[in-house]
């Protein structure tokens, strides 16, 4: 870690602004990502602004009959609101399925969005990474790489997205808003979120410099049988090796997306038309044109059998 | 005490404190976190400096310039000590290989290559950083598979320098040839790493020449003598303290870089310093259990009985390292006329390989136990029958030398009758549970019975307390404990009269907590001790020692009877004593036994194991307190279950390393992997082992586990994985769909 300045901010813009006044500034929610980055040096803000203090902490109804939730709302809270639980049971259960209960207290849902990947070489500040040193090369190629991505990858790059709830926000449709330097807003559909790496690994997400995420926001319900199902090595406290998010409607129609299979949530919609044919088309048409490695072929069979444990427990 | 021949009755022997439940005397201070260990140690020494170590970064290869400029410039650095500033020690420590610091050769991936010591930890950690070391790499061997065919045959060091290398029975290779039922597989084990609780962390000040060291170490006698070997300073010159420790399971219990390194950079620093190995370098600096390639080969009669067992194992160390002494249990476990059992070993490059709980036999019986498993399946005959058809009182390679009780078939039998192991499918892959593929294994584990010196002093104080002092170490076991319960058994006074000191190298020396002998070793020093207190205690009051008796706090003799306390009223008395351990180890075989059961579900899309029950039981001499005993049990339990469905050190063969080093990384059991676990202790006093009549139970828990667990978890899918861990990449795709 190295010295940094720090300040608290009392409103979304006053916290852009005192980002955009000092080069190598960086938000912190509740840090439970940021500050590991920070002592392995992976990130290096010269200055933080704390943004725990923004009234961006309530999850509201919004007109179109969906949900907005504040940027700050903890995972906790929103795991455990009435509405999500009753009608966006897949994010629910998404969120409850990552890290622990004194994390999730922590966590935010605008830093959970942005946490970023555990390519066990991203961490080890010695050895080559292109996403923590653009150019130097990438030590997970040829090395060990059972946990990374087997599609959507690129020559620079195989890490996934290994996060949880943003794989449930994906079939839900959510959309991220925000708030840039110069206080204007834009909302991002979530499926433009994140970004593939191709040639620059290090941009991992659509935010501009300096921007925050002021909310979340879902469209309304879906209804139907909701589903989150994360394999794991051990029962808690693992990243996803797999994960499904689904949500299945009576006709066999639904919406699908995969998680720690690709650099972010893997929704295809094109596959998600094939569930009426069962899981097998859904994983062959989602998962075309992957390029695993031998430790992560495991994956692509998983996934289809994970799909098929999903829609075998769908409740209609 | 010199304890040559079997023990008779003795006060132990009363039962009124030794044997019952007492929970943990030191636990208020763990749980109110208040026990000082080593890296709070704020008022031991003041204006304590904070060091960082740097690792290398290269696997094997020398070190061409560390600059160390920018990092001796950074604020609050106090200085900045290489290894290139010191000649590396000529001689190492017991047991250890790996030199910790000194010279410009890199033997191994971080490796300490210097140290940053700054006013705090965060300046120390940022300095750390700016330190650019240049190195001249060298081409290593880290790939355990790729030696294994030339690995050359190794002597098995537990067994002495100069055993022999093959352990050889009868004519092995004409038994199997002709066995009518024949096994012949080959099984793997990972590289592991202890994860312990505690990293390693250690203070050091210096007074003149004289430096005392307040850290973290499960033998206090050999971390002194290491650091007085490493340091090349007489042993009188080294004070080491070890009270509180978070955990060990081996790690602990050779010196590691951060005491040296403390001691080395408070000399350069001129204050005292502290340094904890930051828990990601620990993996790759430290010791860790090697991988093993194991065949067995078992041959027997188509009743059931083996005529022929062979086990080689092959791991991998250092250059001058141990190997892995995975053919331990199969040494004295079963039965069979000819036998051939030995050791490989490979050099390799990658960190040093170093004893982690129940060293040996741990990875051997997963190995042992699931070849067990095939072979009762080959026959037809239940697992359980089939061990206790091949069980033997004796040594297999000396008839004459019996062990000194084993109660396996007991074990055995008691597990099967509790744990409903008749209701087990014979057929694997039968039970379903929805979507879950339902089954049930068994195991049985062996562990030696290790004995080792141990003194300690024992004072009544004026007002009736009761002081033990003894450099012993409590790792989380129960130490603190049964020692209070042996001295308020011994003297006659409760619990709560003896206060328990451990952990100074000022203190009498123990055995030190390590290869299960912590235990039955350490409280029969103290007996000892506490023989020599009631002596004087009796010659104090007019007493013939042999038939007072001390009980109440009072000392009686026919139908004189006097409150203990008077004793000392004009002051402390002390008995101090040891023991020694005569020949009974030699000629009876001394172990540990259990029998492991466990149920495990299978999700028969995804092959993700789950443990749903499990049971232990252990036959390990005398209980000395079922609470604290029960806790060791189910932690080496839970390490099990670690070892059979999750933990492996993943080795990066080109970078030579184990990649997955720290605990987001290396995954070890949580609570929800953790299911109903149920201990049973058969009663069986061990006259020949000790007065105390104990046996270790620090290992024996997690002997035989893993093999239980995997066997289990073949029983539920028919798909029989040999390479631990059982992780669901290897079965998944044969499952069978259910729900
Ligand atoms: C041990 C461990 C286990 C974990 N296991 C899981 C798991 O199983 N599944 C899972 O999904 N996750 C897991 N996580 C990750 C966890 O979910 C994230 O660390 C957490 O959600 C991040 O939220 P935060 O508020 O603490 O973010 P912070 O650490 O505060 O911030 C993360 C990043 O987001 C930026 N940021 C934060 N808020 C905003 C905002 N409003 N606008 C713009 N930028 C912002 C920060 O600048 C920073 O770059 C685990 C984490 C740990 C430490
Ligand atoms: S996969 Fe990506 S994160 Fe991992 S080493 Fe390669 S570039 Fe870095």
């Amino acid at each position: 870690m190295i010295p940094f300045t720090y300040e608290r901010a009392k409103s979304p813009a006053e916290a852009v602004k005192a980002i955009a006044s000092t080069p190598g500034a960086k938000f912190i929610a509740g840090g439970t990502n940021l500050l590991d980055l920070m002592k392995f040096q992976i990130e290096t803000p010269t200055h933080l602004v704390d943004i725990r203090g923004l009234p961006l902490t309530t999850i509201e109804d919004s007109a179109d009959g969906g949900l907005r939730i504040g940027a700050l709302v903890t995972n906790t809270d929103l795991a455990s609101h009435p509405r999500v639980k009753r009608e966006y049971a897949v994010l629910s259960r998404a969120i409850v399925a990552g890290a622990t209960g004194q994390l999730r207290n922590k966590a935010s849902t605008g830093g959970n969005l942005l946490q970023r990947n555990r390519c066990p070489y991203f961490y080890n500040t010695d050895m080559p990474c292109n996403k923590r040193v653009p150019g130097s090369g990438c030590s997970a190629m040829g090395g060990v790489s059972r946990s990374l991505a087997v599609i959507g990858t690129s020559e620079g790059c195989i890490a996934q997205n290994p996060g949880d709830m943003a794989v449930a926000l994906t079939v839900l449709d959510a959309t991220v808003e925000t708030m840039d330097a110069a206080g204007r807003t834009r909302s991002i559909p979530i499926a433009d979120f994140h970004r593939l790496p191709g040639n620059t690994p290090e941009v991992e997400f659509a935010l501009e410099p300096g921007e925050l995420i002021t909310a979340v926001t879902l469209p309304p319900p879906l209804g139907g049988s909701h589903h989150y199902h994360k394999v794991r090595d051990r029962a808690s406290y693992a990243f996803a090796i797999v994960s499904v998010a689904a949500v299945l409607q009576k006709d066999g129609t639904g919406r699908v997306a995969f998680g720690s299979v690709a650099p972010r949530p893997w929704r295809v919609k094109a596959a998600e038309a094939a569930l009426p044919k069962g899981p097998a088309a859904v994983v062959s048409a989602a998962f075309e044109g992957a390029t695993p490695t031998k430790d992560n072929a495991f994956k692509i069979p998983l996934a289809e059998r994970t799909l098929a444990l999903v829609v075998a427990e769908r409740r209609v | 005490m010199d304890f040559t021949t079997p023990s008779g009755r003795n006060p132990i022997d009363q039962l009124i404190v030794v044997g019952r439940p007492a929970t943990r005397v030191d636990g208020p201070l763990k749980v109110t976190g208040t026990a000082p260990y080593a890296y709070e140690r704020h008022e031991v020494v003041a204006n304590q400096a904070y060091g960082y170590v740097v690792g290398a970064t290269i696997a094997k290869g020398r070190i061409a310039r560390i600059d160390t400029a920018a990092a001796k410039a950074a604020p609050g650095v106090v200085t900045v000590i290489t290894t290139l500033d010191y000649k590396a020690a000529e001689k190492n420590p017991l047991r250890q290989t790996a030199k910790l610091f000194g010279g410009a050769e890199v033997a191994h991936y971080h490796q300490a290559v210097a140290l940053v010591v700054a006013q705090t930890f965060e300046e120390a950690r940022a300095a750390a950083f700016l330190v650019k070391v240049d190195y001249e790499t060298a081409p290593g061997k880290f790939d355990l598979a790729a030696e294994a065919p030339d690995a050359p045959p190794s002597v098995d060091p537990n067994e002495g320098e100069d055993a022999e290398v093959y352990d050889r029975v009868g004519d092995f290779d004409a038994a199997f040839a002709a066995a009518p039922v024949k096994l012949d597989e080959t099984y793997t084990t990972p590289d592991e790493t202890h994860a312990m609780m505690e990293p390693h962390a250690s203070i050091a000040a210096w007074d003149g020449d004289r430096v005392t060291v307040w850290t973290s170490q499960q033998m206090v006698h050999w971390a002194k003598a290491a650091l007085a070997t490493t340091l090349d300073i007489p042993e009188e010159k080294v004070r080491v303290e070890s009270p509180y420790i978070g955990g060990g399971f081996g790690s602990k219990l050779y010196l590691r870089a951060d005491a040296l390194l403390a001691a080395l950079g408070a000399k350069a620093a001129g204050r005292p310093v502290k340094v904890t190995l930051q828990r990601p370098l620990i993996i790759n600096n430290g010791t860790h259990r090697a991988a093993t390639i194991q065949r067995i080969r078992l041959g027997a009669t188509p009743d059931g009985r083996l005529t022929a067992i062979g086990h080689v194992n092959i791991s991998g160390n250092l250059p001058g390292g141990m190997p892995e002494a995975g053919i331990a249990p199969t040494k004295l476990f079963y039965a069979a006329p000819n036998r051939e059992i030995y050791l490989k070993l490979a050099a390799l490059d990658l960190g040093e390989a170093n004893d982690m709980r129940a060293p040996g036999e741990a990875p051997g019986l997963m190995a042992l136990e699931m070849a067990m498993d095939e072979m009762a399946e080959k026959l037809g005959i239940d697992p359980v029958e089939f061990r206790v058809l091949n069980d033997t009182q004796a040594d297999p390679r000396n008839p004459q030398r019996p062990f000194s009780e084993r109660h396996l078939v007991e074990c055995l039998r008691t597990g099967a009758e509790h744990f409903g192991w008749s209701k087990r499918s014979k057929t694997p892959g039968a039970v379903r549970d929805g979507k879950w593929l339902v089954g049930m294994g068994m195991a049985a584990g062996i562990r030696l019975n290790l004995l080792m010196p141990s003194a300690a002093r024992i004072r009544l104080e004026p007002d009736g307390r009761l002081t033990v002092e003894t450099d012993m170490t409590d790792i989380g076991t129960g130490a603190y404990t049964i020692l209070a319960q042996t001295a308020a058994e011994m003297m006659g006074v409760p619990i709560g009269a003896v206060t328990v000191k451990l952990g100074d190298s000022a203190f009498p020396q123990s055995a030190g907590s390590g290869g299960q002998w912590g235990a039955n070793t350490s409280t029969s020093g103290l007996y000892a001790a506490c023989v020599k207190l009631r002596e004087a205690v009796a010659a104090r009051l007019g007493f013939n020692a042999a038939d007072a008796e001390f009980a109440d706090g009072k000392v009686t003799s026919g139908n004189r009877s006097i409150a203990l306390a008077e004793a000392a009223k004009n002051g402390p008395l002390t008995g101090e004593d040891g023991i020694t351990f005569g020949d009974l180890d030699k000629k009876y075989v001394q172990a540990t036994f259990a029998a492991q059961f466990a149920e495990v579900g299978v999700n028969s899309f995804t092959g993700e194991t789950r443990v749903r029950r499990m049971l232990a039981v252990v036959d390990a001499g005398r209980v000395l307190n079922p609470t604290t005993a029960r806790s060791q049990v189910i932690g080496g339990m839970t390490m099990g279950v670690g070892a059979a469905l999750m933990e492996a050190l993943a080795v990066d063969t080109r970078h030579g390393c184990f990649v997955n080093h720290d605990l987001g990384g290396y995954e070890v059991p949580v609570h929800a992997d953790i299911p109903h676990q149920e201990v049973i202790f058969l009663d069986h006093p061990d006259v020949k082992s000790s007065p105390m009549k104990a046996k270790g139970i620090g290992e024996i828990g997690l002997c035989g586990v893993a093999a239980a667990v995997a066997n289990a978890v073949y029983n539920a899918t028919g798909v029989r994985v040999r390479n631990y861990p059982i992780t669901l990449e290897k079965h998944f795709t044969a499952l069978p769909r259910t729900a």
